[in-house]
């Protein structure tokens, strides 16, 4: 097994990634004009108050020992309070998870039920008109903001057929599904059109590979070295296209819910700005980072997994 | 001196067919954002509250908004902004990206090794949550967007150059420019970098789609170009209320970006045909 080594010593290269991540965080909520202090108080706090808050939460201190204490604090698990939920910022985080993690797994999953079939249609009838027609859309799908998609959905699908509910995120699953449909078609949508591109070109390439050209030498059917032979091999790069456009999709996800009003955290992070809430928006940058990081390791270990000649 | 390069011979005598067709387009919307004050039937932010919410008719094209102002009008003089935020939110991390991917190559050692881990943590984090964090310290703004984008849009250019100047640093060209004496600065910024710039500009015209539809949603969520200024994110997010009634408000803002965004998506397939370079 040691082509999985990398497991082991990978996640030591990424430390000094995260460590980065922190500092950028904390140094870009620092750098916000104002006195956390006065923040967390208002504006009408007497002076021996906010003094006593500059000590509690050591405000006076050096900005280096102020990051310091940022880190242990981390370590412990403690993100701070939100200022407008007033509650700590982790269990709010908690909280709003769930949405945010159904549109992007769902939106996934929808994305590759389009794809793949857009793509092999595309790649088999390669020069024909219906292989022109798919990477015309795909491409005009590229230049497709999500939040409009989105809207347009709405309008298309919620106001005038009344599908799906126009917003929010329902109490029970099934609700919460029916809810989930349209936000993770939209992101879906505007993914698969990075996607198609990418996975028709792999199959071409794989259809002319020696192997298949071997399958075709055996009779086989074109239709069975199309599914057993290139299929899986060019979904490989189509794997770690998604990897890597996992910061993109999490990017979607925050204008989609907006779109959507789907109480996630992608939501939680623009109202945090506008509501001056820093501990929230510092707290969610930095779990959307780590995230983005985590999951394009497990990609490269889903690769090595899938693709026995890759080493890394 | 100057290096003769074989010049690649077209196979085609014409130019490929996407390049044409994306020129075309992004050149019409040019033409109608220089020429918005004498095109636009109406001016974009005037009211006109006994025309409001009016759907498309004759006198108003693409009808009206719920204060009475012409979408038409606005969708003309929201080129102005959008094709401006494509071309400055690109310019700006493609000069930083070429200079500090281009250094990094070139210098090699602890030099390259810090601005890659640079790189590295940059692209850790998901663009637009970046961005939407710089722009909170920022706050909002089309300023904030462009310093936003340039902070954090370098990281792809500079590694595309520094792959590129990797590889051109050992050609033999370099050699004789070095057997002539000629300085580090010299060398790298006259005969090495005009030599790799080919595959980031390929790569700067499917950007500016990006960079468009990122200045859009900035400007959707409230964090770009503020009311009352035409800008056709903004346009979605204020028609957004009115869905059940004016369809339109929303719709014909969003055709404009795809069709700009289709522009430059050509543009891009197309020049990369013509100078042979594969994404």
């Amino acid at each position: 097994m040691h082509r999985f080594r990398f497991v082991l010593w990978r996640p030591l290269q990424l430390l000094p990634v995260l460590f980065g991540i922190s500092v950028i965080t904390f140094v870009l909520i620092r750098s916000i004009p104002g006195d956390p202090a006065r923040l967390l108080l208002g504006t009408r706090a007497t002076p021996t108050a906010l003094a006593k808050i500059r000590a509690q939460y050591g405000l006076d201190e050096p900005l280096w020992t102020q990051y310091l204490y940022f880190l242990q604090n981390l370590s412990q698990g403690e993100m701070g309070r939100s200022i407008v939920f007033k509650i700590g910022v982790l269990d709010l985080m908690a909280n709003r998870i769930l949405p945010t993690v159904l549109l992007v797994v769902g939106s996934v999953i929808l994305s590759l039920l389009i794809t793949v079939p857009l793509a092999s249609l595309a790649a088999r009838n390669r020069g024909r008109t219906v292989d022109h027609a798919i990477r015309l859309v795909s491409t005009a799908g590229l230049g497709l903001p999500a939040f409009w998609l989105g809207i347009m959905l709405i309008i298309l699908l919620s106001v005038n057929l009344g599908l799906f509910p126009v917003a929010g995120f329902g109490d029970t699953w099934l609700d919460r599904l029916h809810h989930m449909v349209l936000p993770c078609l939209t992101v879906a949508l505007a993914l698969s059109a990075v996607l198609t591109r990418n996975l028709r070109a792999s199959m071409i390439a794989e259809m002319a590979s020696d192997q298949a050209t071997a399958a075709r030498a055996r009779g086989l059917p074109e239709r069975v070295i199309f599914r057993r032979h290139v299929l899986p091999n060019s979904l490989v790069p189509t794997i770690n296209l998604l990897a890597v456009n996992i910061g993109w999709l999490i990017g979607g996800s925050v204008v989609v819910e907006t779109v959507f009003s789907l109480p996630g955290l992608g939501q939680l992070l623009v109202r945090g700005i506008f509501a001056r809430d820093y501990m929230v928006v510092q707290a969610i940058a930095m779990a959307f980072a780590v995230a983005t990081v985590l999951i394009n390791f497990l990609a490269d270990v889903l690769t090595v997994a899938i693709d026995p000649r890759i080493r890394l | 001196m100057s290096v003769a390069l074989a010049r690649p011979r077209l196979r085609t005598p014409g130019l490929p067919v996407p390049l044409v067709l994306g020129v075309l387009l992004v050149g019409a919307w040019a033409v109608l954002a220089v020429g918005a004050p004498w095109l636009a039937p109406y001016d974009p932010i005037a009211q006109d509250m006994a025309a409001k919410l009016q759907p498309p008719s004759a006198a108003h094209w693409l009808g009206t908004d719920n204060f009475g102002r012409d979408i038409l009008s606005r969708v003309i003089w929201g080129a102005r902004i959008d094709l401006q935020i494509g071309f400055l939110g690109v310019i700006f991390p493609f000069l930083i990206g070429t200079c500090i991917g281009a250094i990094s190559g070139y210098a090699g050692g602890i030099v390259d090794n810090v601005f890659m881990r640079l790189v590295d943590i940059v692209l850790a984090f998901p663009f637009l949550v970046l961005m939407i964090a710089i722009i909170a310290v920022l706050g909002p703004g089309l300023a904030s967007f462009y310093i936003a984008m340039a902070l954090v849009g370098w990281v792809s250019y500079a590694r595309l150059i520094r792959a590129q100047v990797l590889v051109l640093k050992h050609a033999d060209f370099v050699l004789a420019a070095k057997s002539l004496d000629f300085g580090h600065g010299r060398i790298l910024f006259r005969h090495i970098l005009p030599n790799a710039l080919t595959g980031s500009i390929v790569f700067a015209m499917s950007d500016a789609v990006l960079v468009i539809l990122n200045g859009a949603a900035i400007s959707y969520l409230g964090l770009g170009v503020q009311p009352p200024i035409a800008e056709w994110g903004l346009m979605i997010a204020e028609g957004q209320g009115f869905i059940t009634t004016a369809w339109w408000i929303t719709t014909f803002p969003g055709l404009a970006i795809v069709v700009l965004a289709f522009g430059f998506s050509l543009l891009a397939d197309g020049l990369g045909e013509l100078l042979g370079v594969r994404e």
